[in-house]
Protein backbone atom coordinates (compact mmCIF):
# COMPACT_ATOMS: atom_id res chain seq x y z
CA UNK A 1 0.00 0.00 0.00
CA UNK A 2 1.53 3.49 -0.86
CA UNK A 3 2.22 5.99 2.00
CA UNK A 4 -0.83 8.21 1.46
CA UNK A 5 -3.05 5.59 2.46
CA UNK A 6 -1.98 6.43 6.03
CA UNK A 7 -3.59 9.89 5.13
CA UNK A 8 -7.22 7.68 4.58
CA UNK A 9 -6.97 5.26 7.56
CA UNK A 10 -7.54 5.24 11.16
CA UNK A 11 -7.97 2.74 14.05
CA UNK A 12 -10.58 0.01 13.82
CA UNK A 13 -11.77 -0.06 17.47
CA UNK A 14 -14.42 1.87 17.80
CA UNK A 15 -13.31 3.67 20.93
CA UNK A 16 -10.73 4.91 19.75
CA UNK A 17 -12.48 6.95 16.50
CA UNK A 18 -13.35 10.22 18.90
CA UNK A 19 -9.92 10.39 20.25
CA UNK A 20 -7.20 12.67 18.27
CA UNK A 21 -4.46 9.97 18.90
CA UNK A 22 -6.08 7.71 16.84
CA UNK A 23 -5.01 9.06 13.47
CA UNK A 24 -2.54 9.14 11.78
CA UNK A 25 -1.60 5.68 13.17
CA UNK A 26 2.06 5.26 13.38
CA UNK A 27 4.39 2.69 11.19
CA UNK A 28 6.55 0.72 13.25
CA UNK A 29 9.11 -1.89 12.07
CA UNK A 30 8.14 -0.74 8.31
CA UNK A 31 9.75 -2.51 5.25
CA UNK A 32 9.51 0.07 2.18
CA UNK A 33 9.64 -0.40 -1.87
CA UNK A 34 9.92 2.15 -4.00
CA UNK A 35 8.16 2.07 -7.47
CA UNK A 36 9.20 3.80 -10.57
CA UNK A 37 6.08 6.23 -11.49
CA UNK A 38 6.00 9.59 -14.44
CA UNK A 39 6.12 12.56 -12.59
CA UNK A 40 2.37 13.42 -12.65
CA UNK A 41 2.13 17.26 -11.26
CA UNK A 42 -1.47 17.38 -11.73
CA UNK A 43 -2.00 14.86 -9.74
CA UNK A 44 0.20 15.86 -6.89
CA UNK A 45 -1.56 19.38 -6.98
CA UNK A 46 -5.12 17.70 -6.85
CA UNK A 47 -4.01 15.52 -3.73
CA UNK A 48 -2.79 18.44 -1.81
CA UNK A 49 -5.51 20.53 -1.21
CA UNK A 50 -7.28 17.13 0.60
CA UNK A 51 -4.76 15.83 1.98
CA UNK A 52 -4.16 16.25 6.44
CA UNK A 53 -0.57 18.17 6.43
CA UNK A 54 -0.23 17.48 9.92
CA UNK A 55 -0.58 13.87 9.31
CA UNK A 56 1.27 13.99 6.64
CA UNK A 57 4.60 15.31 8.63
CA UNK A 58 4.41 13.06 10.99
CA UNK A 59 4.53 9.79 8.83
CA UNK A 60 7.05 11.23 7.19
CA UNK A 61 9.54 11.73 9.57
CA UNK A 62 8.71 8.36 11.09
CA UNK A 63 9.05 6.67 8.08
CA UNK A 64 12.74 8.76 7.93
CA UNK A 65 11.70 10.77 5.11
CA UNK A 66 13.02 14.58 5.21
CA UNK A 67 11.71 17.10 7.00
CA UNK A 68 8.20 18.28 5.44
CA UNK A 69 7.29 22.14 6.22
CA UNK A 70 5.06 22.72 8.83
CA UNK A 71 2.78 24.49 6.50
CA UNK A 72 1.36 23.08 3.48
CA UNK A 73 2.75 24.74 0.11
CA UNK A 74 0.01 26.98 -1.97
CA UNK A 75 -0.64 25.37 -5.79
CA UNK A 76 1.54 27.96 -6.98
CA UNK A 77 4.24 27.73 -5.04
CA UNK A 78 4.21 23.86 -5.18
CA UNK A 79 4.33 24.68 -9.33
CA UNK A 80 7.32 26.70 -9.11
CA UNK A 81 9.09 24.55 -6.19
CA UNK A 82 10.72 21.69 -8.55
CA UNK A 83 12.65 20.15 -5.28
CA UNK A 84 9.26 19.67 -3.44
CA UNK A 85 7.21 18.33 -5.84
CA UNK A 86 9.76 15.69 -6.22
CA UNK A 87 9.45 15.13 -2.82
CA UNK A 88 6.30 14.76 -2.43
CA UNK A 89 6.11 12.74 -5.41
CA UNK A 90 8.82 10.15 -4.27
CA UNK A 91 6.67 10.32 -0.77
CA UNK A 92 3.32 9.76 -1.92
CA UNK A 93 2.98 8.33 -4.83
CA UNK A 94 5.92 6.09 -5.44
CA UNK A 95 6.92 4.58 -1.97
CA UNK A 96 4.91 1.38 -0.55
CA UNK A 97 5.17 -0.18 2.61
CA UNK A 98 5.09 -3.73 2.10
CA UNK A 99 5.75 -5.08 5.85
CA UNK A 100 5.80 -4.11 9.37
CA UNK A 101 2.71 -2.92 11.34
CA UNK A 102 0.70 0.52 12.14
CA UNK A 103 0.03 1.41 15.34
CA UNK A 104 -2.69 3.01 17.25
CA UNK A 105 -1.58 6.07 19.56
CA UNK A 106 -4.97 5.54 21.89
CA UNK A 107 -5.01 1.61 22.35
CA UNK A 108 -1.56 0.41 21.06
CA UNK A 109 -3.23 -2.27 18.65
CA UNK A 110 -0.69 -3.32 16.11
CA UNK A 111 -2.23 -3.35 12.68
CA UNK A 112 0.11 -5.94 10.45
CA UNK A 113 0.78 -5.59 6.88
CA UNK A 114 2.35 -8.49 5.03
CA UNK A 115 2.47 -8.19 1.42
CA UNK A 116 1.19 -4.40 1.07
CA UNK A 117 -2.24 -5.58 2.38
CA UNK A 118 -2.40 -4.39 6.09
CA UNK A 119 -4.31 -6.39 8.52
CA UNK A 120 -7.36 -3.82 10.24
CA UNK A 121 -9.94 -7.32 10.98
CA UNK A 122 -9.87 -6.86 14.79
CA UNK A 123 -9.52 -10.36 17.07
CA UNK A 124 -12.76 -10.93 18.91
CA UNK A 125 -11.52 -9.42 22.40
CA UNK A 126 -11.61 -5.65 20.24
CA UNK A 127 -14.78 -6.18 18.37
CA UNK B 1 -18.52 -0.03 -24.24
CA UNK B 2 -15.28 0.30 -22.24
CA UNK B 3 -13.15 -2.78 -21.97
CA UNK B 4 -13.67 -5.44 -18.67
CA UNK B 5 -10.40 -5.70 -16.83
CA UNK B 6 -8.91 -9.15 -16.81
CA UNK B 7 -9.62 -11.29 -13.74
CA UNK B 8 -8.01 -14.40 -15.50
CA UNK B 9 -5.51 -14.63 -12.72
CA UNK B 10 -7.86 -14.78 -9.98
CA UNK B 11 -8.66 -18.36 -8.15
CA UNK B 12 -12.08 -18.67 -8.01
CA UNK B 13 -12.61 -21.61 -5.46
CA UNK B 14 -12.33 -18.96 -2.80
CA UNK B 15 -12.99 -15.13 -4.23
CA UNK B 16 -16.10 -14.35 -5.84
CA UNK B 17 -16.10 -14.71 -9.64
CA UNK B 18 -17.86 -12.29 -11.27
CA UNK B 19 -21.16 -12.52 -12.41
CA UNK B 20 -24.12 -10.53 -13.52
CA UNK B 21 -23.86 -8.25 -10.79
CA UNK B 22 -20.49 -7.26 -11.23
CA UNK B 23 -21.74 -6.18 -15.26
CA UNK B 24 -24.47 -4.33 -13.76
CA UNK B 25 -22.03 -1.76 -11.84
CA UNK B 26 -19.88 -1.74 -14.46
CA UNK B 27 -22.58 -0.61 -16.71
CA UNK B 28 -24.23 1.38 -14.93
CA UNK B 29 -21.21 3.33 -13.54
CA UNK B 30 -19.94 4.14 -17.46
CA UNK B 31 -23.87 4.98 -18.34
CA UNK B 32 -24.63 8.37 -19.79
CA UNK B 33 -26.56 9.32 -17.16
CA UNK B 34 -23.97 8.95 -14.30
CA UNK B 35 -20.89 9.81 -16.52
CA UNK B 36 -23.06 12.72 -16.76
CA UNK B 37 -23.58 12.72 -13.20
CA UNK B 38 -20.21 12.33 -11.97
CA UNK B 39 -18.74 14.44 -14.56
CA UNK B 40 -20.76 17.69 -13.43
CA UNK B 41 -20.25 16.42 -9.48
CA UNK B 42 -16.40 15.92 -9.65
CA UNK B 43 -15.71 18.33 -12.83
CA UNK B 44 -11.83 18.74 -12.80
CA UNK B 45 -11.97 22.83 -13.53
CA UNK B 46 -11.30 25.23 -10.56
CA UNK B 47 -8.51 22.57 -8.73
CA UNK B 48 -10.95 20.92 -7.03
CA UNK B 49 -9.42 17.77 -5.13
CA UNK B 50 -8.74 14.45 -6.56
CA UNK B 51 -11.51 12.54 -5.60
CA UNK B 52 -11.61 8.99 -3.56
CA UNK B 53 -13.16 6.47 -5.02
CA UNK B 54 -13.83 3.40 -2.12
CA UNK B 55 -14.62 -0.30 -2.94
CA UNK B 56 -16.18 -2.25 -0.46
CA UNK B 57 -15.41 -5.98 -0.96
CA UNK B 58 -13.27 -5.57 -4.15
CA UNK B 59 -14.08 -9.69 -4.94
CA UNK B 60 -11.49 -10.26 -8.39
CA UNK B 61 -11.18 -6.77 -8.47
CA UNK B 62 -13.09 -5.95 -11.50
CA UNK B 63 -15.48 -3.26 -10.86
CA UNK B 64 -12.20 -1.20 -8.77
CA UNK B 65 -10.11 -2.17 -12.02
CA UNK B 66 -12.84 -0.60 -13.84
CA UNK B 67 -13.62 2.51 -12.43
CA UNK B 68 -9.42 3.03 -11.91
CA UNK B 69 -8.33 2.38 -16.00
CA UNK B 70 -11.33 4.41 -16.95
CA UNK B 71 -11.49 7.11 -14.43
CA UNK B 72 -11.03 9.57 -17.27
CA UNK B 73 -14.18 8.61 -19.09
CA UNK B 74 -16.47 8.16 -16.49
CA UNK B 75 -15.33 10.85 -14.01
CA UNK B 76 -14.03 13.20 -16.38
CA UNK B 77 -10.14 13.20 -14.70
CA UNK B 78 -7.45 11.18 -14.23
CA UNK B 79 -7.07 12.24 -10.87
CA UNK B 80 -8.39 10.26 -9.20
CA UNK B 81 -7.63 8.43 -6.12
CA UNK B 82 -8.62 4.43 -5.73
CA UNK B 83 -8.46 2.44 -3.01
CA UNK B 84 -10.42 -1.65 -1.88
CA UNK B 85 -11.16 -3.04 0.85
CA UNK B 86 -12.00 -6.81 1.30
CA UNK B 87 -12.36 -9.14 4.49
CA UNK B 88 -10.95 -11.75 2.44
CA UNK B 89 -7.02 -11.44 1.94
CA UNK B 90 -6.98 -13.39 -1.47
CA UNK B 91 -9.61 -11.23 -2.60
CA UNK B 92 -7.09 -7.95 -2.01
CA UNK B 93 -4.27 -9.65 -3.63
CA UNK B 94 -6.42 -10.80 -6.36
CA UNK B 95 -7.26 -7.03 -6.29
CA UNK B 96 -4.41 -5.54 -6.39
CA UNK B 97 -3.09 -7.38 -9.21
CA UNK B 98 -6.10 -6.50 -11.58
CA UNK B 99 -5.76 -3.21 -10.78
CA UNK B 100 -2.34 -3.66 -11.88
CA UNK B 101 -2.50 -5.62 -15.13
CA UNK B 102 -5.32 -2.92 -16.28
CA UNK B 103 -3.05 -0.19 -15.64
CA UNK B 104 -0.38 -1.73 -17.37
CA UNK B 105 -2.46 -1.92 -20.66
CA UNK B 106 -3.20 1.30 -20.35
CA UNK B 107 -0.38 2.29 -19.87
CA UNK B 108 1.41 0.34 -23.23
CA UNK B 109 -1.22 2.23 -25.31
CA UNK B 110 -0.52 5.52 -23.67
CA UNK B 111 -3.52 5.76 -22.09
CA UNK B 112 -4.27 7.65 -18.38
CA UNK B 113 -5.50 5.63 -15.64
CA UNK B 114 -6.44 6.78 -11.82
CA UNK B 115 -4.29 6.03 -8.97
CA UNK B 116 -4.69 3.11 -7.12
CA UNK B 117 -3.60 3.76 -3.61
CA UNK B 118 -3.78 -0.07 -1.74
CA UNK B 119 -6.09 -2.78 -0.75
CA UNK B 120 -7.08 -3.21 2.85
CA UNK B 121 -8.15 -6.19 4.63
CA UNK B 122 -11.00 -5.27 6.86
CA UNK B 123 -14.49 -5.36 7.74
CA UNK B 124 -16.60 -2.59 5.64
CA UNK B 125 -15.48 1.01 6.56
CA UNK B 126 -14.22 0.46 9.60
CA UNK B 127 -10.73 1.53 9.19
CA UNK B 128 -11.08 4.52 7.41
CA UNK B 129 -11.62 8.07 8.60
CA UNK B 130 -14.44 9.75 8.97
CA UNK B 131 -15.18 12.10 5.35
CA UNK B 132 -12.55 10.90 3.05
CA UNK B 133 -15.03 8.92 0.59
CA UNK B 134 -16.25 10.75 -2.08
CA UNK B 135 -17.43 7.87 -4.39
CA UNK B 136 -17.91 4.68 -2.69
CA UNK B 137 -19.36 1.35 -4.36
CA UNK B 138 -20.54 -1.67 -2.75
CA UNK B 139 -21.87 -4.93 -4.58
CA UNK B 140 -23.04 -6.50 -0.71
CA UNK B 141 -23.03 -10.04 0.02
CA UNK B 142 -27.16 -9.68 -0.57
CA UNK B 143 -28.54 -13.47 -0.84
CA UNK B 144 -30.53 -14.09 1.89
CA UNK B 145 -29.10 -16.64 4.18
CA UNK B 146 -30.45 -18.62 7.73
CA UNK B 147 -27.10 -16.94 9.27
CA UNK B 148 -23.87 -15.04 8.33
CA UNK B 149 -20.84 -16.42 8.34
CA UNK B 150 -18.48 -15.32 10.67
CA UNK B 151 -15.46 -12.93 9.91
CA UNK B 152 -12.20 -14.00 9.64
CA UNK B 153 -10.29 -12.98 13.12
CA UNK B 154 -7.64 -10.78 13.28
CA UNK B 155 -5.30 -13.44 14.15
CA UNK B 156 -3.34 -14.65 11.06
CA UNK B 157 -4.01 -18.27 9.63
CA UNK B 158 -2.26 -19.27 6.85
CA UNK B 159 -3.44 -22.16 6.33
CA UNK B 160 -6.52 -22.49 3.53
CA UNK B 161 -8.51 -25.81 3.82
CA UNK B 162 -11.76 -26.32 1.93
CA UNK B 163 -14.10 -24.87 4.81
CA UNK B 164 -11.88 -21.86 4.75
CA UNK B 165 -12.52 -21.29 1.18
CA UNK B 166 -16.21 -21.88 1.69
CA UNK B 167 -16.58 -19.22 4.56
CA UNK B 168 -14.42 -16.69 2.50
CA UNK B 169 -17.22 -17.50 -0.55
CA UNK B 170 -19.94 -17.25 1.82
CA UNK B 171 -18.89 -13.90 3.24
CA UNK B 172 -18.91 -12.89 -0.32
CA UNK B 173 -22.74 -13.96 -0.70
CA UNK B 174 -24.44 -14.45 1.97
CA UNK B 175 -26.60 -11.80 3.79
CA UNK B 176 -28.62 -12.61 6.61
CA UNK B 177 -32.28 -11.95 7.38
CA UNK B 178 -33.05 -10.53 4.09
CA UNK B 179 -29.77 -10.13 2.57
CA UNK B 180 -29.78 -6.93 4.05
CA UNK B 181 -27.53 -7.70 7.17
CA UNK B 182 -24.11 -6.59 5.76
CA UNK B 183 -25.78 -3.97 3.69
CA UNK B 184 -27.49 -2.22 6.59
CA UNK B 185 -24.04 -1.78 8.38
CA UNK B 186 -22.65 -0.60 5.50
CA UNK B 187 -25.70 2.06 4.95
CA UNK B 188 -25.64 3.11 8.45
CA UNK B 189 -21.95 4.08 8.43
CA UNK B 190 -22.48 6.34 4.79
CA UNK B 191 -23.23 9.79 6.98
CA UNK B 192 -19.65 9.57 8.62
CA UNK B 193 -17.55 7.80 5.80
CA UNK B 194 -18.87 9.71 2.74
CA UNK B 195 -17.65 13.56 2.51
CA UNK B 196 -19.59 16.54 3.48
CA UNK B 197 -19.40 18.08 0.11
CA UNK B 198 -19.35 15.54 -2.37
CA UNK B 199 -20.02 11.73 -1.16
CA UNK B 200 -22.19 9.53 -3.16
CA UNK B 201 -22.45 5.70 -2.98
CA UNK B 202 -23.51 3.03 -5.62
CA UNK B 203 -25.20 0.19 -3.83
CA UNK B 204 -26.40 -3.22 -5.20
CA UNK B 205 -29.81 -4.67 -4.18
CA UNK B 206 -31.61 -7.55 -5.18
CA UNK B 207 -35.33 -7.85 -5.18
CA UNK B 208 -35.71 -9.94 -2.29
CA UNK B 209 -34.18 -7.16 -0.28
CA UNK B 210 -36.61 -5.45 -0.68
CA UNK B 211 -35.44 -2.34 -2.69
CA UNK B 212 -38.47 0.09 -1.91
CA UNK B 213 -38.29 -0.31 1.77
CA UNK B 214 -34.50 0.20 1.67
CA UNK B 215 -35.13 3.49 -0.70
CA UNK B 216 -37.51 4.46 2.14
CA UNK B 217 -35.38 3.91 4.91
CA UNK B 218 -32.79 6.24 3.19
CA UNK B 219 -35.16 9.11 2.51
CA UNK B 220 -36.15 9.41 6.37
CA UNK B 221 -32.63 9.95 6.72
CA UNK B 222 -33.70 14.08 5.73
CA UNK B 223 -32.63 16.89 4.16
CA UNK B 224 -29.39 16.78 2.76
CA UNK B 225 -29.96 12.95 1.09
CA UNK B 226 -30.82 11.81 -1.86
CA UNK B 227 -31.58 8.23 -3.32
CA UNK B 228 -32.82 6.80 -6.70
CA UNK B 229 -32.60 3.69 -9.08
CA UNK B 230 -29.74 4.30 -11.47
CA UNK B 231 -29.52 0.74 -13.32
CA UNK B 232 -31.34 -2.28 -13.29
CA UNK B 233 -30.82 -5.90 -14.88
CA UNK B 234 -34.15 -5.53 -16.63
CA UNK B 235 -34.81 -8.99 -15.75
CA UNK B 236 -39.06 -9.10 -14.42
CA UNK B 237 -38.79 -12.70 -13.52
CA UNK B 238 -36.92 -14.60 -11.56
CA UNK B 239 -35.83 -13.83 -7.79
CA UNK B 240 -32.99 -12.07 -8.19
CA UNK B 241 -33.42 -9.04 -10.30
CA UNK B 242 -30.89 -6.71 -9.46
CA UNK B 243 -30.59 -3.04 -9.38
CA UNK B 244 -28.45 0.33 -8.73
CA UNK B 245 -29.65 2.51 -5.96
CA UNK B 246 -27.21 5.83 -6.07
CA UNK B 247 -27.18 7.47 -2.39
CA UNK B 248 -25.57 11.07 -2.39
CA UNK B 249 -25.50 13.98 -0.78
CA UNK B 250 -27.66 17.00 -2.22
CA UNK B 251 -25.86 20.10 -0.70
CA UNK B 252 -22.99 19.87 -3.07
CA UNK B 253 -21.68 23.28 -3.29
Amino acid sequence: MKVLTLNFLTCAVKACKSTSTSFPLHPKDCELVSDTIEPNALLILNILPRIDWNALITTASELGFPTLPALPPTRDELESNEKMMSELHTLLLETQISEGSLVCGNCGHEYKIKEGIANFLLPNHLV
Amino acid sequence: MLPTPSTSHVAFERIYEPAEDSYLLLDTLSSENEKLFLQNRFRAASHSPSPLVLEVGTGSGVVLSFLNAHSEVILGRPDVLTIGIDVNKFACKATEQTVIVAQQELTAQNLSHGFYVGNVLGDLTSSLKAGEVDILVFNPPYVPSPELPSLPLGEDSTQTSFEDDSRLLALSYAGGVDGMETTERLLASLPEILSQQRGCAYILLCAQNKPDKVKDGIKRWGAGWAVETVGTSGKTGGWEKLQIVRVWRTDVK
